[in-house]
């Protein structure tokens, strides 16, 4: 039996929905276990998420559409990108409509109505938020693209479903370019998904947080609304990160034993991945706002070194 | 066939021509003045794009030989693909625009006559007209130094002001540097084209078939592309543009920064492609790394302005510097003999110059819808117009998004078609500029993240929180004629984001004449939804299905959540459980860009200051506290003040031959005697 083209793109923006919680619960999990506490379960961001779906919302006198807008659109484009990037299998029909520079648009697009939203009040936390968030992603972003761009130059192509496709044909050797297009992947993707050492995803103290303080003013539905969508936006960066260098497991062909087989490869990846996350954030502190340029700085250092490598080398 | 498409372009700036005879006529009747010309501009500029359209789309290429100008040196037009695209963007925003000036002047009407304004802004756009159509050096030279006057006098319309006159002075000096470079550049041309022997070379058909040595060659190029640079405010040639655009008025802004700053990018394009077709690499190196600079050095200084026009301004100066990044990737890969990477790059290069045009020219005119509204062009005073100004807000989002290149927005397009150019790069043979591309890359990631800060900035600071100024004037929100243009603006910045296959395979034309090679047959080969430069498995966007996906998405979870409406109360704003809250506590123009500024201060010339307000009661229980700082260029200093200091020098030095006595000027005499009776025997 062969199932319709646009099934495994609702079997993927499910996975996506149904499981950025548990993800987050499962880091979550982790990270109380490894500081000695006791965690509040895995399944707590559901409860967390069914709770803010049922409340109202008190929304601030002055709020524009864009504040009310915004919510919609971070989710709408977290799922957009869960349509293109090759969770389970990359013969998605949606893939030609964005490859990795265009992912990398849609979580600006986002970020930029985000920051939008922290100003709309005008409260002197909202634009802390927005004025921080905007320096850190711009000097994020230009490493983001260079790590990308060094995986897309050795493989030839930008679109997602090219590159798994090419590493899959390809034998795969050990390039340092690509180590170093990690290496900087992961630093930006502890940036961008709002990890220790640059934000702290748990703390509401003011003169530390970033993402947050844009978010303050969030409540009931709204408030749920962004919360899934970074939840989201974690998972999706670690999908991107294996669709980029650790692909196996991807289905290519689009039948139930394949997609069952990537689902089991895709759980055990992330159980890893959230060891991995857990070890770093355990063994850093949250970096102060101006120490963040070197770090930062580090990641494009290594993303270059990576490009250069490519060319030099290869 | 009645009509040509070049007899519909003269048609046109023959009406832009009679207009100022009509202006002196109804002068007297400022509203019919306005209304009358602004309908008659706008024609004008449609009849342009009509034939521009018309051009690109037939590839028609029409002559006209006028036998006016020096005798016996005929002006010539010609109308080819290349000259009717640059018809097509800067008639359509003169269309936009003088829509939207019908409402924007009738702000002047009681304050000041604007019958200067309506006349030269007529001139402005015939100039721009001209240029394009121009087929010889003399009829170009002419027309570039039309539309050069009537822009100064434009600066200059408020010119009781002594910043006016100033910024002014400025831009036409540096216009006069630059034409007589580019002057300069047609003449070492037309020289080679005649063998120095007549004056036939004048005519770009001549240029055109000439061969040149690759030294003079070089000589031409240089100068021409000082000159035009000059026009454009490549860095370090764009001091003058910070300070003339904002202090134009708005529609004029509007025009200056989204297209006459393209008829340098026509000129550059056409003289090195057209004219002298074969190059060495490095010229592209060299335009590469200037573009490269512009970029990032505009969206920086952009960023540490709170001058709403100002910002915008320095703006062009980074999306000048985007363009010229896609024309160096066109010139590296044609001296590599890669013609269909070179046509991306230069298809690149030219829908970034269209798509700055309209998001510039909207973002400019809602510039001038608040400044018309509010008096005021210091974001600091600013805040929480979207409340009083929704339309206009909304429209300056659409062009905040497009401007800072985010889906579905067309300047996404065209940023992603130079990160594709950037991306081919491996196909170069010589490795000195393989090193230089990722980082070219990677410094317009920068410029593009930076400007959506920039962007965040100037829509949030200027339209959301509260008033952060003492008194709030009485906003009103910008009449109709002003709301359509730029509501047109916003639906082409929309319609070129999501159906870029038809514009490219429209303009394809252009590549194909000039370098003989075209990328629609690739870049639509997946269907016209999709975009795909050179190969489907290489690349592909949608910027459609994007679009579509985000309503699609937005609607479910819209209907999905308001099954059950939860209600939704309006309370005061929680801040924290904080109280005394007030709108002088929001973050404005200067706070927001702190963080960038601290990062990236050395390239500024920053002076900050932070302490007690002077002359309260008691030191030690300061009630203010003063915050200075200002941000300087230091270019400014490091070319611009020698310069200017050198000149007073020489011209001083010079100024002390003239003593006003009859006695030195007769040794003067005497001594160039004797000099020239001991050397001329």
């Amino acid at each position: 039996m062969k199932p319709g083209p646009f099934f495994i793109e609702i079997v993927q923006v499910a996975a996506l929905l149904g499981l950025a919680p548990l993800f987050i619960g499962w880091v979550r999990m982790l990270k109380c276990w490894t500081q000695g506490r006791s965690s509040a379960g895995i399944l707590q961001p559901y409860r967390d998420l069914a709770k803010l779906f049922s409340k109202n919302i008190i929304l601030a006198e002055n709020a524009s559409w864009i504040f009310r807008f915004t919510p919609y659109l971070v989710f709408g484009t977290a799922i957009l990108a869960g349509g293109i990037i090759p969770i389970l299998s990359f013969d998605l029909p949606l893939a030609p409509t964005a490859d990795v520079i265009v992912l990398v648009g849609l979580f600006a697009i986002a970020r930029f109505f985000t920051a939008l939203a922290g100003m709309d009040i005008g409260t002197a936390f909202g634009g802390m938020g927005a004025s921080r968030e905007m320096t850190i992603a711009s000097l994020a972003e230009p490493a983001m693209l260079m790590s990308i761009f060094t995986v897309s130059l050795a493989n030839k192509s930008t679109s997602l479903g090219q590159i798994v496709q090419v590493i899959y044909s390809g034998q795969s050797v050990l390039r340092p370019s690509i180590i170093f297009a990690l290496l900087a992947f992961i630093l930006i993707t502890l940036t961008e998904t709002g990890r220790i050492p640059v934000d702290n995803p748990a703390t509401h103290l003011e003169l530390t947080m970033i993402h947050e303080a844009m978010v303050l003013e969030y409540s009931g539905r709204h408030l749920a609304l962004i919360e899934w969508a970074a939840m989201m936006k974690l998972f999706l960066f670690v999908m991107l990160g294996i669709a980029c260098f650790a692909p196996w497991g991807i289905a290519g062909t689009i039948d139930f034993v394949a997609v069952l087989t990537a689902f089991i490869f895709m759980v055990l990846k992330l159980a890893f991945i959230g060891i991995g996350l857990i070890f770093i954030e355990t063994g850093l502190s949250k970096m102060r706002l101006f120490r963040l340029t070197e770090f930062l700085g580090a990641a494009f250092l290594m993303a270059t070194l990576g490009m250069l490598s490519f060319y030099i080398l290869e | 066939m009645i009509f040509s498409p070049i007899e519909i372009a003269s048609l046109s700036i023959l009406v832009l021509f009679l207009l100022p005879a009509l202006a002196v006529l109804l002068g007297q009747n400022q509203r019919v003045l306005v209304v009358v010309c602004s309908f008659l501009t706008g024609t004008a500029s449609l009849l342009s794009v009509i034939a521009g359209i018309w051009t690109v789309g037939s590839r028609i290429t029409g002559k006209i030989v006028l036998l006016i100008g020096l005798p016996d040196l005929p002006f010539h037009l010609r109308l080819d693909p290349l000259a009717g695209f640059f018809l097509t963007v800067i008639g359509l925003l003169s269309f936009f625009v003088s829509i939207y000036s019908a409402g924007y002047l009738r702000g002047f009407i009681g304050h000041r006559p604007v019958t200067r304004l309506v006349v030269f802004y007529a001139l402005f756009i015939a100039g721009m007209f001209m240029v394009v159509l121009a087929d010889d050096a003399l009829f170009f030279l002419v027309s570039w130094e039309v539309m050069a006057a009537a822009s100064y006098f434009l600066v200059m319309f408020e010119d009781e002001k002594r910043e006016n006159r100033k910024a002014a002075l400025l831009y036409i000096v540096i216009a006069h540097v630059g034409a007589i470079a580019i002057l300069l550049s047609f003449g070492v041309m037309a020289g080679i084209a005649s063998g120095f022997g007549s004056f036939n070379g004048y005519t770009f058909d001549a240029m055109r078939q000439a061969k040149f040595p690759v030294e003079w060659a070089t000589v031409a190029f240089m100068l021409s592309f000082f000159g035009f640079a000059a026009k454009a405010g490549v860095v370090p040639l764009h001091v003058w543009l910070p300070e003339a655009h904002p202090v134009a008025p708005s529609n004029v802004s509007a025009l200056m920064s989204g297209v006459m700053l393209k008829t340098a990018i026509y000129g550059i394009v056409r003289v090195t492609f057209d004219l002298i077709k074969v190059f060495p690499w490095w010229w592209g190196a060299i335009v590469l790394v200037l573009g490269l600079v512009s970029a990032v050095m505009g969206v920086l200084y952009a960023l540490m302005q709170h001058d709403l026009k100002r910002l915008l301004a320095y703006h062009s100066v980074e999306n000048i510097g985007i363009i010229l990044i896609g024309i160096g990737l066109s010139m590296i890969f044609t001296s590599f003999h890669l013609p269909v990477l070179a046509a991306l790059a230069l298809i690149a290069a030219l829908y970034h110059t269209l798509n700055h045009a309209m998001f510039k020219g909207l973002l400019f005119m809602g510039a001038g819808a608040v400044l018309h509204a509010t008096k005021e062009r210091n974001m600091e005073e600013m805040g929480g117009l979207i409340h009083l100004m929704p339309w206009t807000a909304a429209l300056f989002l659409v062009g905040c998004i497009s401007i800072s290149a985010l889906p579905p927005f067309n300047g996404f397009v065209s940023e992603w078609l130079i990160f594709q150019a950037f991306l081919l790069s491996p196909s170069l043979p010589a490795p000195l500029i393989r090193l230089l591309i990722p980082l070219g890359a990677a410094l317009l990631a920068l410029t593009g993240a930076l400007a959506a800060a920039c962007f965040v900035k100037a829509f949030g600071v200027t339209f959301l929180g509260h008033w952060r100024g003492h008194d709030r004037p009485l906003v009103h929100e910008a009449d109709w004629s002003m709301r359509s243009g730029m509501l047109m603006a916003a639906i082409t910045c929309l319609g070129l984001g999501i159906l870029p296959t038809m514009v490219i395979g429209w303009m394809d034309v252009i590549p194909e004449q000039l370098l003989g090679s075209k990328i629609s047959t690739s870049a639509g080969a997946a269907g016209w939804m999709w975009l795909t430069p050179i190969a489907p498995q290489r690349a592909s966007y949608s910027g459609l299905v994007v679009l579509l996906g985000f309503i699609v998405i937005f609607a479910a979870a819209y209907f999905i959540l308001h099954v059950k409406a939860g209600r939704i109360q309006r309370g005061p704003i929680w801040d924290c459980g904080f109280e005394k809250i007030n709108a002088r506590m929001q973050y404005n123009a200067t706070s927001f860009s702190m963080p960038i500024r601290r990062i990236f201060g050395y390239l500024f010339n920053i002076k900050e200051h932070f302490g007690p307000a002077p002359q309260q009661a008691h030191p030690a229980f300061p009630r203010k506290l003063h915050y200075f700082l200002r941000v300087r260029d230091r270019l400014w200093y490091w070319i611009y003040k020698p310069v200017i200091k050198s000149s007073y020098w020489f011209s001083r030095g010079i100024g002390n031959l003239q003593r006003g006595r009859i006695q030195t000027y007769l040794i003067y005499s005497f001594i160039t005697i004797i000099v020239l009776l001991v050397f001329v025997r």
